[in-house]
């Protein structure tokens, strides 16, 4: 039986299997972006263990197809498997084993990024300086604490944990929040302006496909002081409202925002001017590039950089790049990325081109020495 | 007699070349229009010369290169851009606009019928109808149109640039231009004095400044119009102005431009149809351009004498004329239409190469830029291999693929063309040229080396299966020229998927995105790692490798052209949907091509033939096609 099984997992089937389902999955998971817009493809085919259906991820369903991370990992161990089991010392079979160490460095690395890898974006007006960026697709509940004066108190709760539990108790809260309800996207609409009938409507949208769409997640929460237990009312909280709410408990001021969820830096960076060229007498655009300077204090760093095409920012493990740009070039979008395992791909593609080099190089002198001999 | 053939078909093939090329002769009393043609302008971004402009105007205007007026008569691109621009009332009555969509003529109340050409004249009661139908159509997304819409917008963007055209180098209505420009001139020094009078708040002569400001209000008027810059500054700046625009700023200046005098000298004689001072004044044009801009005139002169040659139809009818050496090669002869067919594609290749050379020089840029450019080198990576081939086997059946990929991805360019300048400025992000010269090339030279698999495994299946001639040699030799060719191509589609991948680390951070251009080439690099596999486990044979090899072909079209008809992706610049029925037809052409090499080996006529005559059993055919051990392990 375990005979068996390795002979199964070392075997060279299993690596055309595993490669014939990852076009397959490739094939589909390129097809689906069409509907799904590509983020939510690649999370249903690509950064996943099964393809689900139906792909609805709130009701049960069956795996109708091993997704990406299943699909990587048996080649994986396969190629491991194989090499461990049939290792042996020749130079003629270094090419072959130069091309697998090289990819399964590639094939490790891409779910060490997936696993690991975390992209955001941060917008700046010019003369703007944050020392946060954002995820486009995240949300969090800022509840913040702005009773002092000199610093703020920010409790986040990510739109997960919203979308999952009713009620949510934090130790830093002296009251309760209850979800009401909840929506992935929504559009908000003011029908009436005066009158009782005066309010937002909160409409249920489709999630958004386009690669410049976004959802706006908008929720209804109440607020229930642990003590009293009395609520204070209910909040409509939604990444389409611009300004952030404020109400008092226990004698602190809060305030509420949903808001996209922000990883913050050690450091700041401060737009100082954004400029989009284009070709004399077209409207194509020939570079956007900005200028910017990044402050660390920890580090003691504070120097103008400019970013623009195909030259990112990298620092402290991090990678600016000149992402967009906001309507009248007044403000800049610029993505960032932390990436640990960067380094991998690079690795791999050199390690890999030269051992297909070697390997097929090593058969031409083979073929044309035997035609040689032939011919003779 | 036989052996000098092969020589006597490249002569004649230089000598069909070699006539093109040759420099027309300028007939003695006629506008040399052809010098006109070689003027440098900037439109699109980029420094061309008139001729060019010509081309691509009418191509996206008209559909062709040339335009045949009512009564017969051939008008060249250039001639028609000239009438256009210097002489617009003639130029309005050119059956030049393409209405056939029978929704649209009902617009204007007409019927359909046989004529297919309109002019501008005919149109002119209707521009404010179209021009609010093609804004409507413009608001929604390509895919969305209906045949209405495409239609109504087409001729909507017709319109718009040729009376940008109109408008370019002269008023449309201009009659004396050069007269009008001499007048402006003289009251220049007044006017100029009058502007810094007003802005120092003296007296002014109001009545002075009122005259030419009126004129230069008209200018301003012009210069929004224009579809091209015509005057460049002097000195080393590459900015370039409008008619309008200049002379709209000689008030500052207090002079004219050259440029701009010389234009409007040509355009009156043009109109006057005195042919002496048309050539007089575009040789004086020319000598401005030679001294002031040397740089700009040697490369638009040299971008006239591309356009006049058309490197790539010329290779295009070589490349035929060398298949059907090569597949006669087979029949009979083999030995002298073998060599004939490989002379002939060598020089169709070196035509070919140098076409692909001018387009680098032009553009400044490593040969692949856009989707038609991929065209023009995936066909002439393929053919370098093939010939390379030809070379060692001599069986003329790497003459036959060179031959057909070489034609098939030159026709493939000609209709990626239509949409006007091939030479187009790039975007933004593409603006490197070492990842243009190092992915996009690796990327591309992939997509060669799986087509030339593909296309020697479909001459093995037609051969073997349609004919007698896959002798087992032949067989056996075609399966290695597969195999190493296969090998090629997982090499180079691996490099280049992964250089891909450190491009986009080092502009976006991230090595993969799950792209549909991404997605495309990982899956070529798939599929090949899948054959070598296939091969090396012993799981597929001969035809195995033929039938999967014929499958690459699927896989490399879907990866060059099917992921930019899905629309979505970073890859947008080369977006494309009306092609989608042609991808369709050769991947059902090339499913075909695999069933029938599917068939029981027994039908395949050159197996049963051979066992029939030699009386072999049918254990002794699948033996045949095995993969032979001496040849490759």
């Amino acid at each position: 039986m375990w005979h068996r099984f390795v002979d199964l997992l070392t075997s060279l089937k299993l690596t055309i299997i595993c490669l014939a389902a990852a076009m397959v999955l490739i094939f589909a998971g390129t097809l689906a972006q069409v509907h799904l817009g590509s983020h939510e493809a690649q999370q249903r085919y690509f950064q996943s263990f099964f393809v689900w259906w139906p792909p609805d991820s709130r009701r049960l369903g069956i795996p109708v197809f091993p997704g990406g991370h299943l699909i990587g990992a048996v080649l994986l161990v396969n190629l491991v498997a194989a090499h461990a089991r049939r290792f042996r010392w020749a130079w003629r079979k270094l090419g072959i084993h130069l091309t697998h160490a090289g990819l399964i460095i590639i094939l490790a690395g891409g779910l060490f990024t997936d696993l690991f890898a975390i992209e955001s974006h941060m917008q700046l007006g010019v003369g703007d300086t944050k020392n946060y960026s954002e995820d486009a697709r995240r949300m969090e509940l800022a509840v913040i604490d702005t009773t002092d004066n000199s610093s703020d108190q920010v409790t986040a709760i990510p739109d997960n944990i919203l979308r999952q539990s009713r009620a949510i108790d934090h130790w830093s809260l002296p009251f309760r929040i209850v979800v009401r309800s909840f929506y992935q996207n929504s559009r908000l609409r003011i029908l009436s302006e005066t009158g009782k009938g005066a309010q937002i409507v909160v409409q249920s949208a489709p999630r958004a496909t386009g690669i410049d769409e976004h959802d706006v997640t908008s929720a209804a929460i109440e607020i229930i002081p642990k003590h009293s237990g009395t609520s204070l009312g209910t909040w409509l909280v939604s990444d389409g409202l611009d300004a952030p709410q404020t109400f008092s408990c226990d004698g602190h001021n809060w305030m509420i925002a949903l808001r996209p969820m922000r990883y913050y830096k050690p450091y700041s960076v401060t737009l100082q001017k954004f400029t989009h060229e284009r070709y004399a007498g077209t409207e194509i655009p020939k570079n956007f590039s900005s200028r910017v300077t990044l402050t660390d204090p920890e580090r003691i760093v504070n120097r103008d950089v400019l970013i623009y095409m195909n030259h990112p920012l990298r620092y402290r493990g991090e990678t600016f790049y000149q992402a967009g740009f906001q309507k009248d070039d007044q403000a800049t979008i610029l993505q960032v990325v932390h990436n640990p395992s960067f380094i991998a791909p690079y690795a791999a593609c050199v390690i890999v081109a030269v051992g297909l080099l070697v390997q097929f190089g090593y058969h031409l002198v083979g073929f044309s020495r035997k035609r040689r001999t032939a011919l003779a | 007699m036989k052996r000098y053939f092969p020589w006597l078909v490249l002569i004649l093939a230089v000598a069909w070349i070699a006539a093109d090329w040759r420099a027309p002769q300028v007939q003695q009393d006629s506008f040399d229009i052809a010098k006109f043609g070689k003027t440098p302008v900037l439109v699109g971004g980029r420094v061309k010369p008139l001729d060019t402009v010509a081309r691509n105007a009418l191509l996206i205007i008209h559909s062709k290169q040339q335009l045949r007026l009512e009564d017969g008569v051939q008008l060249t691109a250039m001639e028609w851009l000239t009438d256009t621009m210097l002489n617009a009332s003639v130029a309005d009555e050119y059956p030049l606009f393409a209405v056939q969509n029978g929704d649209v003529l009902g617009l204007f109340g007409w019927e359909q019928s046989d004529r297919k050409y309109f002019s501008f004249s005919e149109l002119s009661p209707f521009l404010q109808k179209i021009e609010e139908q093609g804004e409507e159509s413009e608001k929604l997304e390509p895919a969305q149109r209906s045949a209405y819409q495409n239609a109504i917008l087409n001729l909507r963007n017709g319109l718009v640039l040729y009376v940008r055209l109109k408008n370019s180098v002269q008023p449309e209505d201009a009659r004396n231009f050069a007269s009008e420009l001499q007048a402006l001139e003289n009251s220049l020094p007044v006017a100029g004095k009058a502007t810094r009078q007003r802005q120092t708040e003296e007296n002014f002569d109001k009545a002075k400044l009122g005259d030419v400001a009126g004129k230069i209000q008209h200018y301003e008027k012009l210069s929004a119009m224009a579809y091209i810059l015509a005057v460049p500054l002097g000195g080393p700046a590459e900015e370039w102005h409008s008619i309008g625009d200049s002379l709209s700023r000689s008030i500052e200046s207090e002079e004219i431009h050259p440029v701009v005098k010389d234009y409007a000298l040509i355009g009156d004689a043009y109109r006057a149809r005195n042919w002496s001072a048309f050539n007089q004044h575009t040789n004086e044009l020319e000598t401005w351009f030679a001294k002031e801009k040397p740089a700009a005139t040697k490369r638009s002169s040299f971008e006239f004498l591309f356009n006049r040659f058309q490197p790539f139809s010329q290779s295009m009818a070589l490349y035929v004329l060398g298949f059907l050496l090569a597949c006669g090669s087979w029949l009979g002869w083999s030995r002298i239409l073998n060599r004939s067919a490989f002379y002939v594609l060598v020089l169709a290749f070196a035509v070919h190469t140098f076409g692909l050379v001018s387009r680098m020089y032009l553009q400044e840029r490593p040969p692949v830029t856009n989707l038609y450019s991929s065209a023009i080198f995936i066909g002439w990576g393929a053919v370098i291999v093939s010939l390379i081939l030809e070379r060692i086997y001599r069986d003329g059946i790497g003459a036959a693929c060179a031959g057909a990929i070489g034609f098939v991805t030159l026709i493939i360019a000609h209709h990626l063309a239509g949409s006007g300048d091939t030479l187009e400025m790039l975007q933004a992000v593409l603006d490197t040229n070492i990842w243009l010269a190092t992915h996009v090339v690796a990327i591309t030279i992939g997509y060669s080396a799986m087509f030339l698999a593909g296309m020697l495994a479909i001459i093995y299946i037609v051969r073997g299966v349609f004919t007698r001639s896959l002798t087992r040699s032949v067989a056996d030799s075609m399966a290695r020229m597969t195999y190493g060719v296969i090998c090629f191509a997982t090499l180079f589609s691996f490099v280049g998927t992964v250089l891909g991948g450190i491009w986009a680390d080092q502009s976006w951070g991230r090595f993969w995105g799950w792209d549909p251009k991404e997605n495309g080439a990982v899956l070529i690099v798939l599929w090949c790692a899948i054959i070598l596999h296939a091969r090396w486990g012993g799981f597929i044979r001969q035809r195995g490798l033929m039938i999967m090899a014929i499958f690459g072909n699927v896989v490399t079209s879907f990866s060059w052209f099917g992921v930019n008809m899905l629309g979505v992706g970073l890859h947008s610049y080369g977006f494309m949907q009306k092609e989608f029925p042609w991808l369709v037809g050769f991947i059902i052409s090339q499913l075909a091509l695999m069933a029938a090499a599917s068939m029981p080996l027994g039908r395949w006529r050159s197996f049963h033939d051979a066992a029939v005559s030699s009386g072999a059993k049918r254990s002794q055919i699948a033996a045949w096609l095995s993969p032979s051990q001496t040849a490759v392990q």
